[in-house]
């Protein structure tokens, strides 16, 4: 092991991080949107709305998310006249944006079913209770259902982001120099396998490591019904002196 | 030169890709049981120090769980790609040969496979393993079972019903990490679409067929997991 060459590794990867990061993080908060929507659409309880999202959560998640990103940024090149006159062909052009759809695509098919779940593990008398009080429709969704179902949701939602994260590393195949572009980079430069895969799964770590810590505190601060009480100072006061 | 139509395409005619397509989907296939199994041993090595080792063969199983699970899969496959052929070629050039030796792309791939889904299986393992009820442990002991005897009358059996819903889950991430391997160069069924789309200039084609090809392997093989959990269970009571 050369230490001094895998500090200077450990800079070169660092470079990466801010893009690995910008990746997951657009493909966490759009997949989010959609699978929101995705688990709305699921829970609907109509058919006609239901069955796509059942369709869509089946085929994002039977099918690897490489051929995704090859589907979307090959694959779409093939009719590039048709999107050049739709004007979508700047768009599908960039590798990021490429990355940044199929990964949301991807994540969303998973964090649907989440979303379901913790949905669907809202008890329900406190909604029969939200609704004795004169609450419904939105208000009751927002006040009452989404919170708890949150909640339920955050644990799964936690390493659904850690893939996520784990996930950007495929756009690396379409040219985009995040840590593991960088990584593959410099061992095919100075072909020291080693130490590179050592340095950059440490970033990956140290990465996954603050995320995880993040959730636990949100986790935290969700759940103060779950929390110990404060030690109440008991009050002896003298009554009736 | 006239555009072929989609099935002649993919079809098993002269023009056609069909052939080599299911060729490749056969070998995914073969990588993706081959990495499975691999990954079958060192889950159970693995699992077997979290519950029985001593607190440096626990500490050592528990870092190899988490490190395995935070880095990118894409890495693995990379050491194993770069840092494999470069383990070979020092081993080599002790015997005099010289120069590059590549390690066969299947070998490695499945051998990352087995590593990545070695930590996975080493948790279902674990969990499962958890569930079998101490008083059969006990009863197998009182009644003279040796530890390797225990093992395979009583542990192992009802281990792998239980890690089978655990196991099927793992399937599919192995099953998607053989796409993976395609970076190395094995003709999979990712490579091998690759390899038509770019000779064909019909990218979006090749890789719509293999994606139906992969959602066809993952559907079956939900099918046969389901199967298999409703025949190992058939002798449970159901609470209903």
């Amino acid at each position: 092991m050369d230490f001094a060459f895998m500090r200077d590794a450990f800079l070169t990867l660092l470079s990466g991080v801010p893009l690995t990061l910008n990746l997951a993080f657009m493909a966490v908060g759009l997949g989010a949107v959609l699978a929101m929507l995705l688990a709305l659409m699921r829970m609907s309880g109509i058919k006609v709305l239901d069955w796509p999202a059942q369709g869509y959560v089946f085929v994002f998640r039977g099918t690897p998310l490489l051929v995704q990103i090859f589907l979307i940024y090959y694959g779409l090149g093939q009719f590039r006249p048709t999107l050049q006159e739709w004007g979508l062909w700047t768009f599908f052009r960039e590798p990021y944006w490429c990355a940044v759809l199929a990964l949301t695509l991807n994540t969303a098919a998973y964090a649907s079913e989440i979303i379901r779940g913790g949905l669907q593990s809202v008890p329900y008398n406190q909604v029969e209770a939200a609704r004795a009080c004169g609450m419904s429709g939105f208000l009751l969704f927002r006040r009452v259902v989404f919170p708890i179902a949150v909640r339920q949701a955050l644990p799964a939602y936690g390493s659904e982001i850690i893939l996520m994260v784990k996930a950007t590393s495929l756009a690396s195949i379409i040219t985009m120099m995040e840590v593991t572009g960088l990584a593959a980079k410099l061992i095919s430069q100075t072909f020291r396998a080693v130490e590179v895969f050592v340095v950059a799964g440490l970033i990956y770590l140290i990465l996954n490591f603050i995320i995880t810590r993040i959730i636990m505190a949100i986790e935290w601060w969700l759940s103060p019904h779950l929390r110990r009480p404060a030690a109440v100072e008991p009050r002896l006061e003298a009554a009736h002196v | 030169m006239q555009q072929l139509s989609y099935f002649e395409l993919v079809g098993f005619g002269p023009n056609g890709w069909g052939w080599a397509l299911l060729t490749a989907a056969g070998m995914t296939i073969a990588v993706a049981i081959c990495g499975f199994l691999a990954g079958s041993v060192v889950g159970t090595l693995v699992a077997w120090g979290k519950i029985g080792g001593n607190l440096v063969i626990r500490s050592l199983a528990d870092g190899y769980t988490t490190v395995l699970r935070g880095i990118p899969d894409l890495l693995v496959i990379y050491l194993f790609y770069f840092g494999g052929s470069a383990a070979l070629g020092a081993i080599g050039s002790l015997f005099g040969a010289d120069g590059f030796i590549g390690v066969p792309a299947f070998v490695t791939g499945a051998l990352a496979i087995g590593i990545i889904s070695g930590a996975y299986q080493a948790e279902v393992f674990r969990g499962a393993y958890q569930v079998v009820s101490r008083g059969e442990l006990e009863a197998a002991r009182s009644v003279g079972m040796h530890r390797w005897l225990m093992f395979r009358r009583i542990i192992a059996p009802q281990v792998l019903r239980y890690a089978i819903p655990g196991l099927g889950n793992t399937w599919q991430l192995v099953l998607k990490e053989s796409a993976l391997i395609s970076v190395t160069g094995l003709v999979e069924l990712l490579r091998q679409s690759h390899i038509a789309a770019g000779s064909t200039r019909r990218p979006f084609d090749f890789y719509l067929t293999a994606a139906v090809l992969y959602l066809l392997i993952t559907w079956v093989s939900t099918y046969m997991f389901q199967r298999a959990e409703s025949h190992s269970m058939r002798g449970m009571r159901r609470a209903s």
